[in-house]
């Protein structure tokens, strides 16, 4: 008898088989009725199976390849704690750039994933849905993964007790968390091209390359296990978001001008978030691998140089903002850390003045502009820790509209002037941090009109617990938005020096290497 | 001509991948980071899975890859032989 031996399926028809032959046109309701999203945003597609995913990764495969990357995380995580980890660190201010992480990025995995979630049953095509589906299941991987990787730092440190709600109401965590309810509240289309393209494909290899780079630089094997096994993923959501701006393009020329809009405004609004990793890279890693304005010379101007090369093809031009952002990369983290330096009695981490050697590095890395901005600043406010009157800001800052920022950018040829913007919209008037944000703000003014501004809300007495009473004559406001914060004073908040981090951690080393 | 790049985790399996990386690529320009490496080649970059199949002395599925993958760049087109980042069309 003979027996017929299938040739074994290569993978373009494996993955053609395992997921657009499972998908079918639905027959029983209105096509419109099932995808009820697709037309309101004004973007045209016309055949939907004309999208490639250039992974072909099935749905089989995924499984086995994320229970392979979820059994190495797992070894990792298990063997840093047994090892007391948490004592191999460079240095206790390296942990405060975990409660920044845990506090302003793992609560945006966790909407990436209801995102993708919606997104990926709002398309009709087999393909991007399929992407979409691994991408939500990735995205709460990642925040899952976060969450128990950090948990070990909250046994032993500070500040890490109430991150999920603190990030609904700490004012500079207003900024990364509007910027993806802005996202998530667009349509379907501009999410992807908000989060899947401007944000994964041009931006996030600023966000985890050197966050983690500078984990493992800093002996911090868990964060570094994590972002590595998340990272891994985004090579996928990064194809996705190139695959499908490209599909839109491709599919209607009347889809340019939408998307070239949606380009400039996610180009700035994940620029205006990532002010907070430039700042972490200059001056929280206490061994640092790359300077932000090196990290961004490598990864936005290089390679997003290359991507919009390529684009250039569709029409498509480089974001409107891109010039401006170049010419910040000098000042950037500078000046965020001086705010951060102000108001670091209203946040659960640590912050400080760098130190002679600090600044020795970061003279070398911005030698246009450290030591004639930005030096003079930081010995002054050395000078007054020493003596001690180490500056805590007390008034509260005026903030941007649109990216929530505080308003301390300055213009972008004079470093020496604050950038203020303004718009007139139904008798109010409302106020930006650059020509970006007030554009962003000037074609959908009635969305952000209703940004929950956490100054305004301090100030209109929404930022307090029931029980409070401003009637009292002892009624200190700032103490008392810090315990609807949940912020410890002394202990989760103000200077490194003084911390009990710091204290702990210096105790504990000793402990660690002798008797 | 823009480069392409991929950034892998450092470890004995993509010792074996860049290995082959570097044979493959002859204008492969290796970056060693904390943890990590990144190779960058000019305008197209192929990873054979036979290369490195030689490397590691075992069989090896281009898939493999996503489990070590931290970032990358360029238009992607992958068969089971081979799998090519490039800024061609």
């Amino acid at each position: 008898m003979d027996i017929k031996v299938n040739k074994k399926l290569g993978l373009k028809e494996r993955y053609n088989l395992m997921t657009r032959d499972l998908a079918w046109t639905p027959t029983y309701q209105a096509f419109k009725d099932v995808y009820p999203y697709m037309q309101y945003e004004g973007i045209k597609i016309h055949d939907w199976d004309k999208f490639e995913d250039p992974f072909r990764m099935t749905m089989d495969a995924y499984w086995k390849y994320q229970a392979e990357k979820e059994r190495k995380l797992y070894a990792i995580i298990d063997a840093f704690t047994q090892n007391n980890g948490h004592l191999g660190v460079t240095d206790a201010r390296y942990i405060n750039t975990l409660k920044l992480f845990l506090t302003g990025v793992s609560p945006l995995e966790y909407m990436a994933h209801r995102g993708f979630a919606h997104v990926g049953r709002a398309f009709p095509g087999a393909g991007p849905r399929v992407a979409c589906l691994m991408q939500s299941l990735d995205e709460i991987r990642h925040a899952q993964t976060q969450i128990h990787s950090m948990s070990n730092y909250n046994k032993h440190y500070n500040g890490f007790q109430n991150w999920r709600h603190q990030h609904d109401r700490v004012w500079y965590l207003s900024v990364p968390k509007s910027f993806f309810d802005d996202a998530i509240t667009a349509g379907p289309f501009e999410f992807m091209i908000a989060i899947g393209f401007a944000f994964e494909y041009v931006l996030t290899n600023l966000l985890f390359v050197p966050f983690i780079s500078g984990a493992a630089y800093n002996g911090d094997m868990g964060a570094m296990a994590f972002g590595f096994s998340a990272q891994s993923d985004e090579s996928r959501h990064m194809t996705l978001g190139l695959e499908i701006i490209k599909f839109i393009l491709e599919q209607d020329p009347d889809n340019l001008p939408i998307v070239q809009h949606w380009i400039d405004k996610w180009f700035w609004r994940g620029y205006r978030v990532l002010t907070l990793v430039a700042m972490m890279m200059d001056y929280m890693l206490p061994k640092r691998v790359m300077s932000w304005k090196e990290a961004w010379e490598i990864y936005a101007e290089q390679n997003g140089g290359a991507l919009f090369a390529d684009l250039a093809r569709y029409g498509v031009k480089a974001p409107a903002g891109l010039a401006q952002a170049c010419k910040d990369k000098d000042h950037l983290s500078h000046q965020a850390w001086n705010v951060f330096y102000n108001y670091a009695a209203a946040a659960p981490f640590h912050t400080w003045a760098p130190s002679e050697a600090d600044m020795k590095w970061l003279s070398e890395k911005y030698p246009d502009t450290f030591d004639k901005y930005y030096r003079p600043l930081w010995e002054h406010y050395a000078k007054e820790q020493k003596e001690g009157r180490r500056f805590y800001n007390t008034t509260l800052p005026m903030l941007c509209q649109t990216c929530q920022i505080p308003m301390f950018f300055t213009e972008p040829d004079d470093p020496t002037k604050v950038a203020y913007r303004e718009s007139d919209y139904k008798g109010e008037k409302y106020h930006f941090c650059s020509d970006g944000c007030k554009n962003i703000f000037d074609h959908e003014p009635e969305k952000y009109i209703q940004s929950w501004l956490p100054v305004h809300q301090i100030y209109q007495g929404n930022c307090f617990c029931p029980d409070v009473d401003p009637s009292k004559p002892d009624f200190n406001p700032l103490a008392e938005v810090l315990r609807w914060y949940k912020i410890t004073w002394g202990e989760d908040n103000l200077d490194y020096a003084d911390s009990p981090d710091k204290k702990n951690f210096e105790q504990w080393r000793v402990q660690a290497t002798g008797n | 001509m823009s480069n392409v790049f991929i950034a892998l985790q450092k470890n004995e399996e993509t010792r074996c991948i860049i290995n082959a990386i570097v044979a493959d690529n002859p204008d492969a320009i290796i970056n060693e980071q904390p943890a990590m490496v990144k190779i960058d080649v000019p305008n197209r970059m192929v990873i054979r899975k036979s290369t490195v199949e030689e490397e590691m002395g075992r069989d090896f599925d281009l898939q493999e890859l996503h489990v070590y993958l931290i970032t990358l760049t360029g238009h992607i087109d992958e068969t089971d032989d081979e799998f090519v980042l490039s800024w061609t069309h």
